[in-house]
């Protein structure tokens, strides 16, 4: 049955391999304003900053029924728990506070960026965890609720804030994000379907009872209270889930490839503003 | 005395052919040889997969389930297994080399 379904994958797969396509310089300012073109021009009655709101954009009835559960969102409970952790001074008596800009009020939008000392793109996530390790502390799940209680808080003192991710003149940091943009569009797991295949080539479309985010503003709403999960997920915990969707095996949280895939996907949201915490269905 | 003889010999030759009959399933099915090379072969299969960051969790069940029917003593499902398994990981390498200049397609430009 399997060797069937793999035989018949690779009949697709080899109709669907083009002749070879000149790799090109990336050009993230370009990128980005014809990814943003093109949802526009896809959606054209919504507004710019709408877009972070994933399906409720989409869909009116969802939309409605969004704004009665934002009157007491899902996610309120995490954010209470991430307020209180975040100012909960660790054993050595540091905190959060220390490791941060702006002791990590409204700063979410900067993340992740590109770090020049180390070469690598640093998330939000990943510098939550380091921050406690350099204060002696275990570093947290990736995927599990305290993790996405800490960026819940930092996203919510942060929303209204529009995305303001920097490349800069360094070519480590064009290579982190060309190695974003090409994890996002490459197709993979047994269903061979890539980021794109759902959230440019499909949003606003239904995927059994699920309606399709889009992928412009996708990681402004993180983290989210997702009613499929029965609780919170971090944007590590959103990548992973859709790598096993599609049959595929997820790679570790914060592996080089999702965080290079964070900040191409940031980079092209930029200018919408933070929307986090979110809920979704 | 000869009627007796002749069911005595036709017993015997039941119990030969039931006897030789037991034992063909051992000659015909796969051995625990058998699997442990179509299993090794899968195994390779999916670590070169790994390799390219592209395994199927597809593939992973396939060993799974290719060592639960050896672990039984089911070589015939174990091997059958672990060859889905292979052909799994197989497609898993092809879609993750055509892919290297295939992904450019789907870009937005």
């Amino acid at each position: 049955m399997h060797s069937a379904s793999a035989a018949l994958v690779l009949a697709a797969l080899s109709f669907t391999v083009p002749s070879a396509i000149a790799a090109d310089t990336p050009d993230p300012v370009a990128d980005a304003k014809a990814f943003q073109k093109y949802f526009t021009d896809k959606f054209p009655k919504l507004r710019l900053a709408d877009f972070v709101n994933g399906p409720y954009s989409m869909n009116e009835d969802m939309r409605r029924q969004w704004d009665e559960k934002e009157q007491f969102p899902p996610y309120d409970f995490s954010l209470d728990m991430g307020k209180e952790m975040f100012s909960k001074p660790f054993k050595n008596g540091k905190s959060y506070l220390d490791c941060f800009p702006n002791q990590g009020i409204g700063i979410r939008q900067n993340y992740p960026y590109f770090d020049e000392k180390e070469g690598k793109v640093i998330t939000l996530e990943l510098a939550l965890n380091r921050c406690r390790e350099a204060n002696g502390e275990e570093p947290f799940s990736y995927v599990k609720d305290e993790m996405a209680a800490l960026t819940a808080y930092m996203a919510f003192t942060s929303r209204g804030k529009p995305f303001d991710i920097k490349i800069p003149n360094d070519p480590r940091a064009l290579e982190a994000y060309r190695n974003g943009k090409r994890y996002f569009y490459t197709r993979r797991g047994q269903l061979n379907f890539s980021c794109a295949s759902c959230h440019v080539q499909n949003p606003g479309e239904r995927i059994r009872a699920e309606v399709l985010a889009p992928a412009l503003g996708i990681l402004n709403a993180m983290p989210i209270y997702r009613s499929e999960w029965g609780g919170m997920g971090t944007t590590s915990r959103r990548f992973t889930t859709c790598n096993s969707q599609i049959r595929g095996v997820p790679l570790d949280p914060q592996s080089d490839e999702y965080r290079d895939l964070e900040y191409y996907l940031s980079y092209v949201s930029n200018g919408l503003p933070i929307s986090g915490p979110g809920a979704r269905p | 005395m000869s009627m007796i003889r002749k069911t005595r010999k036709s017993a015997f030759s039941l119990a030969t052919v039931l006897l030789i009959a037991g034992a063909m399933p051992a000659f015909a099915s796969s051995s625990e040889a058998e699997f442990k090379a179509a299993y090794a072969a899968a195994e390779a299969a999916n670590n070169a997969a790994a390799s390219l960051r592209n395994q199927w969790t597809t593939t992973a069940a396939a060993l799974a389930a290719a060592k639960q029917a050896a672990d039984s003593g089911d070589f015939d499902q174990a091997v059958a297994s672990s060859k889905e398994a292979e052909a799994l990981a197989k497609a898993s390498i092809f879609q993750a080399e055509s892919e290297k200049e295939a992904w450019q397609a789907l870009e937005i430009r």
